[in-house]
């Protein structure tokens, strides 16, 4: 099992509404986000091209986090989610530092904090939230190693590609370009 | 069975009340297994269903709370039409609406002078006492009629029955003088139908949309963005006019980078290449439609090298444009937009739009304007209301015959100090409406609520309008109170219900309760039969053949459609609410009523040197004025910012995330500076900012002095003599580095 994610930025039209469906749903306090939207231009007026991501951790499968964490807090599990154990966090932001993507921040609880995928809900058969939430449908989740899920269907048919590739994180967030 | 007619006309513009038999509907859907699913995912949890009021798209949507009783978050019902089970930032993030500190917790009675913000806390007694008594003289002494009610949202219904009970027929909501209205009156006077709310456009289906200053995506109406996102899947063509490059314009296969207030011309241009290439769907103009002949005349040297020349789009873009939505006809959506008050000859504007999409043939067709149908829902049974000794057509001395509603922006010049209208208004009531920065002009706003002998003001926050109120009314948000039945046009005829998921935090109360309590107060028991609103609700569903209790397992209930398909058939006769009983491509109400029955170019006014255009538009994050102190959306995004061409920023010498001033060619200054954002994005000759910022209300801690408010730099308003709309981008702002010092007066 290999969860990833993919997100059309043909379809996003950058509204945030996958920020605050994140906010609300893992109580992330206000000020603080596990992913955000990014706006990329190119070129002079009115000769432009627009590109529009929802960004969040790309769930590394050579994830420099996990790597550096000196307590096990950041870690490996199953379905290759990289995840936080906040009891055994230090808040040394070591993981902070080591991440190519931005993707932690320090929770006003002292310890480190970033998307996972809505662990709790796709443990039950559920969606992340801000899949479920986006009002473009333009994010797609599952199973990798599944042929049939929504994600590799996508990524079956449509071009992709990862953010810093070269960074060799093995990232499992793709962009449909 | 109801005629389509009868239909229409009670759907007209929304304000429905016709009781029929609830025998025969069916239960169209079940509940989804999303649905299900979250059930199973939070069956420890209640959920409350309930209707998003964060903007006028109304989705339907579940409340979920945590176990400690606090809402927790919002999530769209997967049944519901306007939303599909998906919610927008904007109503995700609704529950920072419930959350808001700076919240009105209290009635609040003035000690100071109108606008000085000075107010003491009162009892609801002493407050609606107040209110009654207040009314009361003035019904007294000038008349009923002179009591106009300004509302935006669900409160509106019931303070409209109260100042109807009264005598009065002046209610208004600024959504239309100063945002739809051109749009309905012109598709009112071409397809005898209007547009509606949710827009009856076909996106799911189109093959080609053409968006002229229409920003969906940016502008979040959820439907809409939804289904354009689909046709983009299902490869759809996006054509975009805007001198923006917009969100939308990044996802065109032709982005129109039109110069600002000539998109008339563009339109003629393309009507002119349809006919002349005989593009038009030939048997649906036939069939159809009335005019052809003057129309094609009309035209006739209105080539794209004229329109070249007046929007800068060049003559081959045009053509290679016109031929692209003609390939897709019937499935071609010229969009309508929204909000189209723009340069004061908004009507023709839109007749020209209208035109175009009837000569394509894609009113009543898949991929083009459907038919939507809405549940009839039963009005509590009162007697019949006093009829007005003046109606609110009094207040506007024989001007904007056209419009088919009452004018916001015409309550105020009737309510001037030295107006001439046959109805002045002596007393307003206010409700979910920010007036302030709602209407252009503000000084005059300001002069009419100084002179009104009694203002109300209703909402759930402190607001610039709640300054100028001798009594406020704090209402309960919509998370923490019944309302009425949502039966807004669509596809589907259907019924969506909002129960409270919490009671009322602080003393605040449901503007439902509140209208019945001054009615109360005023002797008017007979209006408002029901003594709760739980009960109305109840004994209306019971009517359409459901009850509270189903309502609140289910929240929405979408029946099977009663009269005409989604779509003209083939063929199909059609006789359309019109003069002619067609498709009026010449229009003879215009004409009878002295107006261009067939739209003509104006050139208007451009910004003086050193002066830019005024351009503003919508975030996806926030509705108007009203979320900028929501704490969750005001995370999203905390301030407007002023885009200017990078070319712009080397003459005027600014930078990135520098803060200006904006001074208007009438000398007004704006209060706040605003940060500039350096953007390819804008054309030179103007700048942009998202409206709804730069507030001036203290107790809006969040939100107070951060941005520009693009309204109080509307100076300039340039009236539609068709219906009254407020045209305002006909405004020129300059930028100082500085705060300019004001010229002493």
């Amino acid at each position: 099992m290999r969860y990833a994610m993919a997100i059309d930025t043909k379809k996003c039209v950058g509204c945030s509404d996958c920020v605050v469906a994140c906010q609300t749903e893992n109580h992330v306090p206000i000020g603080y986000c596990r992913d955000w939207v990014v706006e990329v231009m190119d070129g002079t007026y009115p000769q432009l091209e627009m590109e529009i991501r929802s960004e969040r951790c790309n769930q590394c499968g050579n994830a420099p986090c996990v790597r550096c964490c000196p307590t096990g807090a950041s870690h490996f599990e199953e379905g290759g989610l990289v995840l936080v154990t906040a009891d055994k966090c230090i808040g040394c932001g070591a993981c902070i530092q080591s991440c190519p993507y931005d993707a932690r921040y320090s929770h006003p609880d002292g310890h480190v904090d970033k998307c996972t995928f809505c662990n709790h809900r796709v443990e039950v058969g559920g969606k992340p939230a801000c899949v479920e939430a986006c009002p473009t449908k333009c994010m797609y989740f599952g199973d990798l190693d599944d042929p049939g899920s929504d994600v590799s269907k996508v990524l079956k048919t449509r071009k992709s590609k990862t953010l810093i590739p070269e960074a060799g994180t093995e990232p499992y967030l793709y962009f449909l370009i | 069975m109801a005629s389509r007619r009868d239909f229409l006309r009670v759907s007209a513009f929304g304000i429905g009340g016709m009781f029929v038999a609830a025998a025969g509907l069916k239960l169209q859907a079940s509940i989804s297994d999303l649905n299900e699913r979250s059930d199973k995912l939070y069956l420890n949890l209640i959920k409350t269903p309930t209707y998003c009021e964060v903007c006028f798209w109304k989705c339907a949507g579940w409340v979920y709370k945590t176990d400690e009783g606090e809402i927790w978050k919002i999530v769209g019902n997967e049944i519901d039409q306007h939303c599909n089970g998906r919610f927008c930032p904007r109503g995700t993030g609704g529950v920072g609406m419930y959350h808001d500190e700076a919240r009105l917790k209290t009635p609040l009675i003035r000690t100071g002078e109108r606008g000085e913000q000075k107010f003491r806390k009162a009892s609801w007694e002493e407050a609606l006492d107040m209110v009654a008594k207040n009314l009361q003289n003035i019904a007294d002494k000038h008349g009923p009629e002179t009591i106009a009610l300004l509302s935006h949202g669900s409160g509106g219904k019931y303070f409209t029955n109260l100042i109807k009970a009264l005598g009065s027929d002046s209610s208004a909501a600024p959504s239309f003088s100063q945002c739809k209205g051109p749009r309905e009156i012109a598709f009112l006077n071409t397809f005898g139908e209007e547009v509606l709310s949710p827009e009856r456009t076909d996106i799911r289906d189109t093959r080609c949309m053409v968006l002229i200053g229409a920003h969906i995506g940016e502008n979040m109406h959820n439907g809409q963005v939804q289904e354009m996102s689909d046709a983009i899947d299902k490869g759809a063509s996006i054509i975009t006019v805007d001198p923006r490059f917009s969100v939308v314009a990044g996802k065109s296969k032709f982005w129109l980078p039109v110069k600002p207030a000539t998109d008339i011309a563009l339109l003629l241009a393309w009507i002119h290449v349809i006919i002349y290439e005989n593009q038009y769907d030939a048997g649906y103009v036939e069939k159809y439609t009335y005019g052809f002949d003057y129309l094609k005349q009309h035209v006739k040297n209105f080539t794209p090298e004229w329109a070249y020349g007046i929007t800068t789009i060049k003559p081959g873009t045009i053509r290679e444009t016109a031929r692209e939505m003609a390939n897709a006809s019937p499935a071609v959506i010229i969009h309508p937009g929204r909000h189209v008050t723009w340069y004061g000859d908004d009507t023709q504007r839109l007749r020209a739009v209208a035109i175009l999409n009837a000569l394509l043939g894609s009113w009543g067709r898949r991929g083009g304007f459907y038919q939507p149908e809405s549940m009839p829902v039963p009005s509590a049974p009162h007697p019949p209301y006093p009829k007005p000794r003046k109606t609110w057509r009094d207040a506007l001395n024989g001007k904007f015959n056209m419009t088919e509603l009452p004018l916001a922006s015409e309550f105020v010049e009737a309510s001037l100090p030295d107006s001439d209208r046959d109805l002045q208004y002596k007393a307003w009531i206010v409700n979910g409406t920010n007036l302030i920065f709602t209407l252009p002009d503000q000084q005059k706003t300001i002069d009419a609520l100084k002179n009104l002998e009694f203002v109300a003001v209703v909402d759930t926050m402190p607001m610039e309008i709640t300054a100028w109120a001798d009594v406020i009314l704090p209402e309960c948000t919509y998370l923490e109170r019944y309302d009425s039945i949502r039966n807004s046009p669509h596809r589907l005829p259907s019924i969506a219900v909002r129960i409270p998921a919490v009671d009322p935090k602080y003393d605040t109360r449901s503007a439902w309760w509140m209208a019945r309590e001054i009615g109360l107060r005023m002797g008017l028991d007979d209006y408002f039969p029901f003594e709760t609103q739980e009960e109305e609700l109840d004994w209306q569903l019971k009517e359409l053949g459901t009850s509270l209790e189903e309502m609140t397992r289910k929240g929405v209930k979408n029946f099977e459609r009663s009269w005409d398909d989604l779509y003209i058939a083939k063929g199909q006769e059609m006789e359309f609410f019109t003069n002619t009983g067609k498709i009026e491509l010449y229009s003879t109400s215009m004409a009878a009523a002295g107006f261009d029955p067939l739209p003509v170019y104006t050139k208007h006014e451009l910004p003086p040197a050193g002066f830019y255009r005024l351009n503003y538009g919508r975030a996806p994050m926030h509705t108007f004025s009203r979320t900028s102190n929501n704490p969750n959306l005001t995370d999203l995004m905390a301030e407007n910012t002023l885009w200017v061409n990078p070319k712009i920023s080397k003459i005027e010498g600014i930078e990135n995330d520098q803060y200006v001033w904006l001074e208007n060619s009438k000398g007004i200054i704006s209060t706040f500076p605003i940060k500039v954002r350096v953007t390819e994005r804008i054309r030179w000759d103007s700048v942009y900012m998202v409206h709804g910022f730069g507030h001036q209300n203290k107790m809006l801690e969040r939100c107070f002095g951060k941005g520009a408010s693009d309204t109080e730099l509307m100076s300039i308003v340039h009236k539609d003599p068709v219906m009254g709309g407020t045209g305002m981008r006909g405004n020129f702002v300059r930028i100082h580095i500085e705060k300019p010092q004001e010229e002493l007066s």
